[in-house]
């Protein structure tokens, strides 16, 4: 998947010799994955730069939208100077930065709140939601994926094949609301909504998150397998492969010795990948499920334009999203044996 | 294209998108009562009248989800077009002209994709106001980021082809290359591509409904009316179930003839040896 | 070590009327089944090496798989006997099969780079057949690899096993594949044009490694390869194949001095193309004068000049890397030189693309190697060659058409191919059209880059004699760019040689391929293998210097 991201350049270009070209040489898995963490933190920088300046420079008056129509010219100069909104753009931003550098995302303006306290709240919920789906839908769809390859073109890859293309265009609340008609209304095996409290023991919130994790794997596995299958198959595809089938080499050997490490670095980019789409699933399900998680308390906050809130939130999901790709090409850097094994 | 060459799975997925545009397209005449037509009690049962029974305030369902094609189709069609055109003209001129320009476009893009976009619009959606337009607008502008990564890859492998560079040597204008050359030879993929783009519109804007951020009562459309109907489903009243999988279908035949397209290309590719 | 049979014995392999077959799925039709191989038989001795030898699609390589049983790409033995040692494989079943594969019988690719793991030292991957097939104990194998690995020349013996594929070179992987093949001290190898992918200096040693490999290890070996010369060196025999069918067989002497058929007759005579030189070159059409130009802050070439003389041909000879085509680029504008000066016709050319005149384009027109990414695949011939005819001419309707119908019966193609893709052509027949293309501007000087270097032999001289013909016609000039000094001897009028993003030799062809020679030029000279038998021995014996990139 990285490497479709990355733009052709013109071919044969070298890169200019230099201290950088020779730190590369010396060392090209060190200098990578220095590269990409640089590159991470660039990318949080720029986001936290989009995602205020998306908020602040569109049209739109936040005083007037919170104090409503009536508002009396005063009232709003008022809460503006409040809020801070007459400095100027700049100054707001890194105020802004540096509050959030020390843990600060400020007051909600709906409910006065402080934003970082509520995240801290919220965070460890939608994580163990996330958290417990990746555990139960990674082993499941890498394993339905090699299922797949080990029957290609057979009749139990078709049908893996239609149902996760059924599945990948479901929409998250239907599966929910189907398990919900299903597993909470017809045959009443758990409860709804799932709601947590900080009171209750793990294995007390993994029993009310049932169906919340189930909707998720069922949403995320599809995606991540078809994927996986297709990484496999590629790699399946190679002339080493054939060149230990003509070897005399087991069908098994040949896949566990030859097949999975060039396979492992693709896989463990889908697996990536598909845990950063797991973090935008949670926005929906946590609405459905009415779980109290970062995902339901941005939604309310956009809808009464909560904006300290919706920074907030949109930051924390942008760093974890960044993150988790970042992992992705720094493992897949550490699985290529040509920078492991430098000439 | 061969008629016989249609596989039956791209059958089905044709037929789903033919009910669904015929939907939208006759709503009025279709729809055996109005859209905001409150025609008896909330939640009544499917009788004779009403075959898929009434909403939550006591709407024809069927009605309500005939002219709720319309609109989520609408959306959907209109951000995606928009979105397509945007990032195919926009990758396709930094697939071209190099340099500066591609550098900027691309980054941009990259920066753009580091945010997941349900994320990017609802901070957005937060800050503009609420009406079609926008709406549309924001689809289209953040979805365009995968049009334009898919559309820079192709037309990058494209542009350093030997033909185009024989275009180049021969002195055609920049145009003739983008237009002659290199679209044509994108086409396919790009097509697939659109099918992909358009079902995930319709699972977008139904998501951003669903959430209360998209399309506002009391206009239809399938995700708000999911949205209206939820609080039923507690009490066994599956209402809002209609018109989840009614998106379901939708999308799911959408993917099919994607799905379709994709291989007849692998295919045609195979049989040319390349 | 396989042991020496006599001639009344069993044969080690014995093929019977073997048939193989495959789906063909052709654009716009229902995919049917068609026949690859249809009926062949062979023999092969003990210790013996049988060349198979045909064009591409001549079934030479699916012929050479079947002692694995195996058939790539959906390719299935649909009749016929293979008998190893008297058995028929073919009849074994899976586990019968995989008892011989890497055992008795070892395979050679021809990329050696793809068929490596890159995940695993070359050294496990070369013991691995042996080991699996409990063979040798760890240590036997790690020694017997170690001694292959100095039979054939590889470096550092010892430790050669401790590198990744990605680590050496590809003359390097194309040894290590073979010792990888005899490690197990298979009965039979199986080659499969181990060297094509090589260049000419290095194919030479990899090319000499296999021969003194497989006659210290005494074993048998198929060797396919699509170039008769080459063949000859190593071979006690020889299969001519055509469309899956044997034209001729017999022992190396007879195919190469005696042939029966007509085809083999061709295959031998092939470059046998002469063109006279031309004796008056003081007419200049092109001139390239102190060229120095690099990609990004690498440099590529270094102080070239050269000319070419007018309606003649200049060939640049020299292997990849050298900077032969990068030339070619800055004479089109495509590269623009970081030094130096291009003149055409005693004109000064701008060094960028976008500010030469459309007359200067015109004249000055390119041929590609890979004809197939040269043209656009969703236009037809007649809109590949009719948009040059408006582009410069200005020519529509009625008078484009004739135009490029005219073109097409120059090239000898004729206008049925008006309205085809060129998906729909041969490798030949797009070569031509290609050709076709670069009249079509009505140019003065066309520059070939490897026009013919993808193509088979046979078809290759075809290109040769339809460019040599059309030079007289239209007093043509010609840059021919190549790594085969063969096509040099035949078509040049000038030579200039590169090495390294030098220029090593420039002159009229007689005084360039006449001594006294520097070193590279007498290396790259003796590389090229010749249609006869111990050219091989002779040439190892007077080389100068040993190639760079083996």
């Amino acid at each position: 998947m990285t490497e479709n991201q990355r733009v052709t350049s013109a071919p044969g270009k070298a890169p200019a010799p230099g201290l950088l070209a020779v730190f590369r040489a010396r060392f090209p898995m060190g200098s990578r994955i220095a590269e990409r963490i640089l590159l991470g933190i660039c990318l949080l920088f720029a986001s936290s730069v989009l995602i205020f300046a998306g908020i602040e420079i569109l049209p739109g008056d936040f005083a007037e939208t919170y104090l409503g129509q009536s508002a009396t010219p005063q009232a709003i100069a008022n809460l503006s100077a409040k809020f801070g909104l007459d400095q100027p753009l700049v100054t707001r931003y890194f105020d802004w930065l540096f509050n959030v550098l020390h843990g600060d995302f400020g007051h909600s303006w709906a409910s006065g709140q402080s934003v970082s306290a509520q995240i801290a709240d919220r965070l460890g919920n939608s994580l163990l939601l996330a958290g417990a789906a990746a555990i139960i839908a990674v082993p499941l769809a890498v394993g339905l994926g090699l299922l797949a390859v080990l029957y290609r073109d057979r009749l139990v890859d078709r049908l893996i094949n239609l149902l996760s293309l059924a599945a990948v265009s479901l929409p998250e609340f239907f599966v929910a609301y189907l398990l919900i008609m299903v597993f909470v209304v017809q045959n009443p095996v758990t409860a709804f909504p799932a709601t947590v409290y900080d009171s209750m023991s793990l294995l007390e919130k993994l029993q009310t998150i049932i169906l919340p994790v189930a909707t998720l794997v069922l949403v995320v596995i599809a995606h991540m397998m078809r994927m996986t299958r297709a990484a496999i198959i590629n790699v399946m595809a190679s002339a080493y492969m054939e060149t230990a089938e003509l070897k005399g080499i087991g069908a098994l050997r040949a896949i566990v010795k030859h097949a999975a490490p060039n396979a492992l670095a693709p896989i463990i980019n889908v697996v990536a990948l598909n845990l950063a789409y797991l973090i935008v699933g949670v926005v929906v399900v946590e609405v459905v499920f009415v779980y109290p998680g970062m995902g339901q308390y941005m939604v309310d906050a956009v809808t009464v334009r909560d904006l300290p809130v919706v920074q907030g939130c949109g930051l924390v999901f942008a760093a974890i999203y960044i993150l988790l790709n970042m992992t992705a090409d720094i493992l897949s850097i550490l699985a290529n044996p040509r920078l492991r094994h430098p000439r | 294209m061969n008629i016989r060459s249609v596989s039956p799975t791209a059958w089905i997925g044709m037929t789903g998108i033919a009910i669904a545009v015929i939907a939208a397209a006759f709503a009025p005449w279709l729809a055996p009562y109005g859209e905001n037509e409150v025609v008896g009690a909330p939640w009544e049962a499917a009788s004779h009248a009403f075959p898929l029974g009434l909403d939550n305030l006591g709407r024809d369902l069927l009605s309500r989800m005939i002219y709720g094609a319309r609109m989520t189709l609408f959306v959907s069609f209109c951000a995606t077009v928009l979105s397509f055109s945007l990032g195919v003209v926009l990758s396709f001129v930094a697939a071209v002209t190099r340099g500066v320009v591609d550098m900027g476009l691309s980054r941009l893009n990259d920066l753009m994709m580091s945010i997941p976009t349900l994320i990017f619009a609802l901070i957005v959606l937060a800050a503009l106001p609420q009406n079609l337009a926008v709406l549309i607008g924001v689809m289209a502008v953040l979805d365009s980021t995968r049009v334009f990564r898919l559309g820079r890859a192709l037309a990058g492998d494209i542009a350093v082809m030997d033909f185009v560079e024989a275009a180049r040597l021969r002195g055609e204008k920049t145009l003739w290359i983008v237009f002659r050359e290199i679209l044509p030879n994108a086409m396919t993929p790009l097509v697939a591509e659109f099918g992909l783009r358009l079902a995930f519109a319709v699972l977008f804007i139904s998501t951003l409904s669903f959430l209360g951020l998209g399309i506002q009562p009391p206009t239809a459309d399938w995700g708000g009316m999911v949205k209206d109907n939820k609080d039923g489903i507690i009490f066994g009243i599956s209402a809002a179930l209609v018109p989840g999988a009614a998106i379901a279908v939708l999308t799911i035949s959408i993917n099919l003839v994607v799905d379709w397209l994709l291989n007849r290309t692998s295919s045609l590719k195979g049989g040319r040896g390349g | 070590m396989a042991e020496l049979r006599k001639p009344d014995e069993t044969p080690l392999l014995e093929v019977r009327n073997l048939k193989i077959g495959a789906m063909a799925y052709p654009p716009g039709e229902r995919p049917h089944p068609i026949e690859i191989v249809k009926g062949v038989s062979f023999t092969l001795e003990s210790g013996k090496v049988l060349g198979l030898i045909g064009e591409s699609g001549a079934g030479k390589s699916t012929i050479g798989l079947s002692p694995l049983a195996y058939g790539r790409g959906g390719v299935t033995i649909t009749g016929g006997e293979v008998l190893l040692d008297g058995v028929d494989i073919l009849k074994l079943g899976k586990a019968g099969t995989r008892a011989i594969r890497g055992a008795r019988v070892c395979y050679v690719s021809q990329s050696a780079a793809a068929s490596f793991n890159p995940a695993h030292k070359l050294g496990d991957q070369v013991i691995e057949a042996t080991l699996r097939h409990g063979l040798m104990s760890r240590s036997e194998a790690r020694a017997r690899a170690i001694e292959l690995f100095g039979i054939l020349g590889l470096p550092e013996p010892e430790t050669f096993g401790e590198r990744y594929p990605h680590q050496v070179s590809g003359g390097q992987l194309q040894r290590a594949m073979t010792a990888m093949a005899l490690c197990s001290r298979p009965e039979l190898i199986i080659f499969d044009e181990p060297t094509t992918a090589l260049d000419v200096t290095t194919q030479i040693d990899v090319l000499a490694a296999i021969k003194t490999a497989i006659l210290k290890t005494g074993t048998a070996a198929l060797y396919i390869t699509h170039d008769l010369s080459v063949v000859a060196q190593v071979a006690d025999d020889i299969m001519v194949l055509r469309n899956g069918e044997t034209v001729e067989y017999g022992s190396v002497e007879k195919i190469i001095e005696n042939p029966d058929a007509d085809y083999t007759r061709e295959l031998v005579n092939v470059r046998a193309i002469r063109n006279e030189e031309a004796g008056d070159q003081s007419g200049r059409v092109l001139e390239m004068k102190n060229i120095s130009a690099s990609y990004g802050t690498t440099p590529v070439l270094f102080d070239v000049s050269l000319h070419v003389p007018k309606g003649q041909t200049l060939a640049i000879v020299g292997e990849s890397g050298s900077g032969k085509s990068t030339l070619a680029r800055v004479a089109t504008g495509l590269l623009p030189p970081t030094a130096g000066s291009v003149r055409f016709d005693g004109q000064e050319l701008t060094p960028a693309l976008k500010n030469r005149s459309r007359e200067q384009l015109r004249k000055l027109q390119l041929i590609y190697q890979m004809a197939d990414t040269a043209m656009n695949p969703r236009q037809t011939v007649g809109a590949i060659i009719g948009r040059v005819v408006t582009f410069y001419d200005g020519l529509r309707g009625s008078a484009r058409r004739n135009r490029v119908n005219e073109l097409l019966e120059q090239i000898e193609m004729g206008s049925g191919f008006y309205d085809r893709y060129p998906a729909e052509l041969s490798g030949g027949q797009k070569q031509r059209v290609a050709i076709a293309r670069a009249l079509a501007a009505d140019p003065e000087l066309i520059i070939c880059d490897e026009p013919t270097s993808a193509l088979d032999p046979l078809v290759a001289d075809g290109i040769l004699k339809l460019l040599l013909q059309l030079q007289r016609e239209k007093q043509l000039s010609y840059v021919f760019i190549t790594h085969d000094i063969a096509i040099v001897r035949a078509i040049a009028d000038s030579v200039a040689v590169m090495h390294q993003g030098k220029l090593v030799r420039f002159g009229p062809k007689s005084q360039a391929l006449a001594p006294p020679f520097d070193d590279y030029t007498d290396l790259l000279l003796k590389s090229v293998p010749e249609m006869k038998i111990g050219w091989l021995e002779d040439v190892l014996a007077s080389r100068r210097i040993s190639s760079a990139g083996n």
